[in-house]
């Protein structure tokens, strides 16, 4: 083959092996970059510019986006974000599991339960603690 | 065709074992509400903790991996488990009354203990980084939440939350070292980077590779407290509350550096030309700083961190008599000197929190080395044996600490690290005037009240129990020699 000896200079140091399988994701970078460019300039100069205070500020869930950030808010709010992630997680753990459970045999499965009964001990504990009651 | 076989449990049965029952306390004390809930879940995770000690021993057999390489047990990890179980079962013990006066007791404190507990078993056991960096962070995110234990005080709060931050600053660091080792050394299997690093064995390493040990290196320092990553160390000490602080100065110490000697010992063992200097760097800087900080203190908690500082710096000298290039003996009597480090001063710290718990007047905890002055007439039995600590601490023959410091020195001087043991020899005579002070302040000062009796039974046996083992360690020392032996032939298989 014609890149023989390229082949054995990349077996000759890992570190530039390593970098070649990263090859598709710069590429995809790359085009992400370009495309997200292009549809910009295009929105820049073929759509009607008609701006006002509320279009040009940034968008922020709920919050004034200029303003103290140290303003004090309810830590229950907290405590509903921490809970929700948990569970968020167990489902994007679940996909993949659920994907693969014909390949991951009874061990997967297993490891799967065993993570969902330590989950609900957790669950049962803020349950009993009264972390899920607003009031 | 499953790609994951069920794999063996039984070397795992401790930590499995450990896991139950914290899950099976939670729920026993959420869902009980009689009055005697804490103490029962106290009571009961004490007993917990203390038989895994035995369960551990039964089920290792030689060196045993499992779960595809990631969990290794072996007759070193079953020497760091005992003493990291036993500290942690004397932790809920002293820790009972205290949180019963100060109003805080809550039965999650013992299953947080129970579950740090495991995480420490996990980071002892671990063969792979990252089921290292699983036990570790399992271990601080438990340890975070006791430090914070006494919530509406500022300083147990500050406490927390400074541990917080440089836990996580460190387990960054610790992660971005292991990502370096994984990119250089294409695994995060440690028998596997040993065999990586065997194979260039006498070649300069890549630089990425150094780079990432000093990383993992600068991140297991933290968790010993060696300086300079141990700036932490004093004010979480102090602001924590005390059982907390006897357990912090113990278990995670102990299990770190087991992890630490595991780690550097076997993947890097062929870089030992690498990782010793660093080591005999913080080795240096932690006995400095631990002899000369604590000399202006006045508070017998953060002395006690100084004091722990330095003594994680004698204990570095094992580890860097470890990475001589002498001989495999030599290397041995390094890891040996470690063990036997840690048994002793495991005894020495229970020994003197116990103490510190029991100074207490009029129900208000102390924590001046003041308040100790005339204990020797007010209550010359805890004066004495709070003298009998200090004198081992400072290394006295023929009590126990002097033993742990000979065993250290022999070996640093075996594996020609003179300057080093100069050094620490030196560092212990500075350390020995503030362990001498409070001997002096209890015998020579004029009598103030006498702290608050009687004296609970838990507190009294865990007294009796590490004194007489500090006293008396020169006349049967065999256990702890013999079992630190046993525990270093696992890290040096012939």
């Amino acid at each position: 083959m014609a890149i023989d000896t390229r082949s054995t200079d990349l077996e000759w140091d890992p570190m530039n092996a390593l970098l070649a399988q990263y090859l598709p994701i710069l590429i995809f970078i790359g085009i992400a970059v370009g495309l997200a460019g292009i549809i910009l300039t295009a929105s820049f100069i073929v759509a009607r510019q008609y701006p006002d205070m509320e279009k040009l500020s940034q968008y922020e869930c709920g919050f004034e986006p200029f303003e103290d950030a140290r303003t004090k808010f309810d830590v229950r709010f907290y405590l509903v974000a921490i809970l929700f992630i948990i569970f968020d997680l167990e489902v994007a753990f679940l996909f993949p599991w659920a994907v693969s459970l014909g390949q991951i045999g009874i061990f997967g499965f297993w490891s799967m339960v065993v993570f969902l009964g330590v989950l609900t001990v957790g669950f049962v504990y803020e349950w009993k603690k009264g972390a899920l009651e607003w009031e | 065709m499953p790609v994951a076989a069920f794999p063996d449990l039984i070397p795992a049965i401790p930590e499995i074992y450990l896991a139950v029952s914290a899950m099976i306390l939670l729920m026993l004390g959420v869902y009980s509400t009689g009055k005697q809930t804490v103490r029962t879940v106290s009571y009961l995770s004490t007993a917990a903790l203390f038989f895994a000690i035995p369960l551990t021993v039964m089920v290792t057999d030689g060196r045993m991996v499992t779960f595809g390489g990631l969990f290794v047990t072996d007759s070193f990890a079953v020497y760091a488990k005992i003493l990291v179980l036993v500290s942690a079962g004397a932790a809920i013990v002293m820790a009972q009354d205290y949180l019963e006066r100060q109003d805080i007791a809550r039965f999650e404190f013992p299953v947080l203990v129970v579950l740090a507990s495991l995480g420490m078993l996990m980071m002892i056991s671990a063969n792979d980084l990252m089921s290292l960096y699983l036990g570790l962070e399992l271990q601080s995110l438990a340890l975070y939440v006791i430090a914070s234990f006494q919530r509406d005080s500022i300083r147990s709060a500050e406490a927390g939350l400074k541990y917080f931050v440089l836990g996580a600053l460190a387990s960054g660091i610790l992660l971005y070292g292991m990502s370096l080792i994984y990119g250089f050394a294409g695994t995060t299997n440690f028998d596997s980077l040993a065999e990586v690093f065997k194979a260039v064995n006498g070649t300069e390493p890549h630089l990425g590779v150094i780079v990432g040990i000093v990383f993992i290196i600068a991140g297991l320092a933290f968790k010993v407290s060696a300086v300079p990553f141990h700036m932490w160390t004093p004010d979480v000490y102090e602001g924590a509350p005390t059982p907390v602080t006897a357990l912090f100065a113990v278990a995670p110490k102990i299990a770190a550096m087991a992890l630490f000697a595991r780690v550097l010992v076997g993947p890097f063992g062929d870089l030992a030309g690498e990782w010793q200097q660093i080591i005999i760097f913080i080795s240096i800087a932690s006995m400095a700083l631990g002899a000369f900080a604590a000399i202006n203190q006045n508070n017998i908690k953060r002395l006690m961190a100084y004091s722990s500082i330095g003594h994680m710096g004698y204990a570095l000298i094992g580890l860097a008599a470890a990475g001589s290039a002498v001989s495999a003996e030599v290397r041995a009597a390094g890891i040996q000197g470690l063990l036997i480090y840690l048994a002793i001063y495991m005894f020495m710290n229970i020994g003197t929190f116990a103490c510190i718990l029991l100074m207490r007047r009029q129900g208000r905890m102390l924590e001046g080395i003041d308040d100790l002055a005339g204990l020797s007439k007010s209550n010359p039995v805890m004066a004495m044996v709070l003298a009998v600590f200090m004198f081992s601490m400072a290394g006295i023959p023929p009590l126990a600490g002097f033993f742990g410091k000979f065993y250290i020195f022999a070996a640093a001087i075996e594996a020609d690290l003179f300057a080093l043991a100069i050094i620490g020899v030196l560092a212990s005579v500075v350390a020995a005037f503030y362990y001498l002070r409070i001997i002096k302040v209890m015998y020579f000062d004029s009598s103030e009240e006498e702290f608050d009796r009687p004296v609970s039974r838990d507190m009294k046996s865990i007294l009796v129990i590490t004194g007489v083992v500090v006293i008396l360690f020169f006349i049967y020392p065999d256990p702890v020699l013999n079992g630190a032996e046993l525990a270093t032939s696992a890290l040096f298989p012939q």
